[in-house]
């Protein structure tokens, strides 16, 4: 038998046996027997963030660049509270993590101790699983556990609350290979008969549409979807988690659908008669008014979580399956079809209002900066904030295969981007990262400057610099008779705070300012030539510039406002 | 939309903390109409069964079912509308202010709904008596409204159904 060892050491141990290479940190009293463990350990990268918060925003920008199951450890109380809103994200866009909490000693749980706060109940309805470890011998079955459940299904964040005592009792050194969880089952198969009725369905409709989102991603089913689409001849739009999912330069991707789709893409949702909905949860961005989504269609819907399927929008065949099982399947079955005639509606709704966006009054246009990136970063892994920017990158950045397109799609995040990009990098340095934000949501993680400066992570930020909060500012543009309540982020006499190009001097950041759109490629490229950390691109960009389309909330897909 | 009813669910969870929480938690955030919610432990120390009452339409109710299974800490969701069962809700009522009339009154009431010792008058004081029962939810509910009818200072400690498949009959 082998000799027994601290939980400290079993911490180490479990975290090499699942293949961690890089783990996102913060200490503290709760934990600092585990960052000691970590100080002898070899192998593992350990990135100190600056905030919490951002942390568990870099661990999600490293499980989408590498499909790995992403590692946060802070400290008990304020550390593990500070990272709520970063798990409530993960939980929301299905991202693989496993967040380790240190807590008080065993003994001081309950008694309201120093930087006790009971994380597991606070995070209960946004992780999958979450647990304290009450017993020494339980730490490596439930560490296992948690990357187990973390990992498979529909993946998610799983927090594991560790008492400061149980890291330093020795126990079994044992660190199973696999778990075995009763309450927990996975989908691993696919009901063929339903497969085989949802595939009749579309291959008698006149006018198919396949609405593919995040979870085609997520199961890795991108090659399948194109070869199944392909040869069944039916186009394809995609959720904003799912761009990406289908290569832009196919002649069937239509674009996305939803508040921000394209005009074509949602006339096609709104015409069609049957609608291969696959790896989606029906979101009220991508339907607008329920009532009146997809109206003439009959539904096909294949999740892998069969509280999705019937959930928002009533389906016709339900598939409970996991995307890349159910469409390699399909490719199987799949002859094509005679789609010319909507193919060609579909193209000449592209050509009545195809995206394009006016001259902005004042600075760049948001839509140049999209294609120069287009042009200059035809190969980076694209992440974003939550705003303007985010749906002008959305709709204008075209991706090829293999480019991620990493953005907050459940919770809309803002803060998410920044530190999401250095995730992305650190964990994926094959690919350029661009950065797509806007200046408020910059704002709330911007700290992490310092990060990428002491640990010389290469991104492009591109800051779309409006002076505003232009998403909110849009609405009350359009529908608060532009009365600007706090949005506007300058001061009463128009100075703006901060300076960024002197801010990013303050870090030893290389910065820029574009005011021509001119000038935009010029810029992209300086950028990429500069490889030895992290480049502020500062794009002056109208407040008035607007996003559309737009289909105000509640209302439905159909009714969009084109100018 | 279809019609709100009264539904039964039994669940089987990890006999674990903060599982009850969790469930529970869930008919919370989702606003679901959690009627009832008992909880104890079965022949197996570490599994726990929970019976669930909930008022849902068809829909609602579905979605429950799953949401339900797909916690990590359900083990087994057992769907109790649609299968033959034995349930019954323990009961206690005080009924007080009473003089000699009103407690033969209450005697005999208890003698009434009486099913073999699942009604009894279990306590009695100067002017007050305690009813105990084990009877079904609806029987209970018949049980409380004619004390109230009958009676004007009632207390009433309900522990919400219990709930079992049945062998041979249904009974609910
Ligand atoms: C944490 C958080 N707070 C508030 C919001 C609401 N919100 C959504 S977009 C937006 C404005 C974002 O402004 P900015 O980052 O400057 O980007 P822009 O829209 O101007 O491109 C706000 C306030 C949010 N999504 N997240």
């Amino acid at each position: 038998m082998a000799l027994n060892i601290t939980g400290r050491k079993l911490f180490v141990k479990a975290l090499k046996e699942e293949g961690v290479d890089t783990i996102f940190a913060y200490p503290g009293g709760m934990i600092t027997d585990i960052i000691d463990e970590l100080y002898k350990t070899e192998g593992i990268r350990v990135i100190l963030g600056r905030h919490e918060q951002a942390l568990v925003h870099e661990a999600e920008g490293y499980a989408r660049a590498t499909g790995k199951t992403a590692v946060v450890l802070v400290t008990s109380g304020p550390g593990a509270t500070n990272t709520i809103t970063g798990i409530a994200d993960a939980y929301y866009d299905s991202i693989p993590m496993v967040i380790f909490t240190g807590q008080v000693p065993l003994h001081l749980i309950g008694n309201d101790a120093f930087q006790e706060v009971d994380i597991v109940g606070m995070t209960r309805s946004i992780t999958k699983l979450g647990v304290t470890v009450r017993n020494r011998e339980d730490m490596g079955k439930l560490m296992k556990m948690a990357f187990q459940v973390a990992s498979t299904g529909k993946p998610g964040p799983v927090l594991i609350d560790i008492p400061k005592d149980i890291q330093v009792t020795v126990g079994s050194p044992d660190y199973p290979k696999q778990v075995d969880i009763r309450g927990y089952h996975p989908n691993e198969t696919v009901h063929i008969g339903q497969l085989k009725k949802a595939y009749r369905l579309l291959k008698n409709a006149k006018n198919p549409l396949i609405l593919a989102g995040g979870g085609v991603r997520i199961s890795g089913a991108q090659a399948e979807l194109l070869e199944f689409a392909t040869k069944m001849n039916i186009p394809v739009t995609t959720t904003v988690m799912g761009k990406g999912v289908m290569p832009e330069d196919s002649p069937l991707y239509i674009g996305n659908c939803g508040m921000h789709g394209r005009y074509a893409a949602n006339k096609a949702v709104t015409e069609c008669d049957v609608l291969f909905s696959i790896g989606t949860r029906f979101n009220d961005r991508i339907t607008g008014d329920l009532e009146k989504f997809a109206p003439k269609a009959q539904i096909v819907h294949v999740d892998i979580a069969s509280a999705s399927i019937s959930r928002n929008v009533v389906v016709d065949v339900p598939v409970t399956a996991d995307a890349k099982i159910a469409l390699e399947r399909l490719v199987e079955y799949a002859e094509p079809m005679k789609t010319e005639k909507w193919l060609s509606t579909i193209a000449q709704w592209e050509s009545e209002h195809p995206l394009s966006m006016p001259k902005s009054k004042i600075g760049v246009c948001p839509q140049a900066i999209c294609e120069g990136i287009n042009k200059v970063f035809s190969d980076a892994n694209i992440v974003t904030d939550v705003g303007q920017h985010q749906m002008w990158a959305s709709q204008f950045i075209k991706l090829k295969k293999g480019q991620e397109f990493i953005t907050s799609g459940g919770l809309g995040t803002m803060g998410f981007g920044f530190p999401a990009a250095l995730g992305a990098a650190v964990g994926n340095p094959e690919r350029p990262v661009v950065l797509v934000t806007g200046d408020g949501g910059f704002q709330m993680n911007m700290q992490e400057m310092a990060t990428a400066m002491t640990e010389k992570i290469p991104v492009v930020i591109c800051l779309f610099n409006n002076s505003n909060l232009g998403m909110v500012r849009q609405m009350q543009q359009l529908f608060y008779g532009k009365r600007y309540e706090i949005t506007d982020l300058a001061a009463k006499d128009g100075s703006y705070y901060p300076d960024f190009q002197k801010w990013a001097e303050g870090y030893g950041c290389k910065a820029l300012r574009v005011t021509d759109a001119a000038d935009v490629v010029t810029a992209l490229e300086t950028a990429r030539s500069y490889k030895n950390g992290p480049v502020l691109l500062e794009f002056i960009v109208s407040p008035d510039d607007l996003v559309l389309p737009m289909v105000k909330g509640g209302t439905p897909l159909s009714d969009m406002i084109l100018k | 939309m279809e019609k709100m009813k009264n539904r039964w669910i039994a669940l089987y969870v990890e006999n674990q903390v903060g599982v009850l929480a969790k469930v529970s938690g869930l008919f919370s955030a989702k606003s679901y109409n959690l009627q009832t919610l008992t909880v104890g432990t079965t022949e197996h120390e570490d599994v726990s069964r929970m019976t669930i009452s909930v008022k849902a339409d068809d829909v609602t109710f579905e979605q429950i079912k799953k949401q339900l299974n797909a916690m990590v800490e359900v083990i087994k969701v057992i769907d109790l509308t649609t299968i033959p069962i034995h349930m019954k809700e323990i009961l206690y009522a005080t009924v007080q202010g009473l003089d000699s009339v009103g407690k033969t009154e209450a005697f005999q009431i208890a003698e009434v709904f009486d099913r073999g010792g699942s009604v009894k008058i279990c306590d009695i004081g100067e002017d007050a008596v305690l009813f105990e029962c084990t009877l079904t939810e609806n029987k209970n509910n018949e049980l409380i409204s004619l004390l109230k009818s009958q009676f004007k200072k009632v207390r009433i400690v309900r522990g919400g159904a219990v709930a079992i498949e049945a062998i041979s009959r249904t009974n609910r």
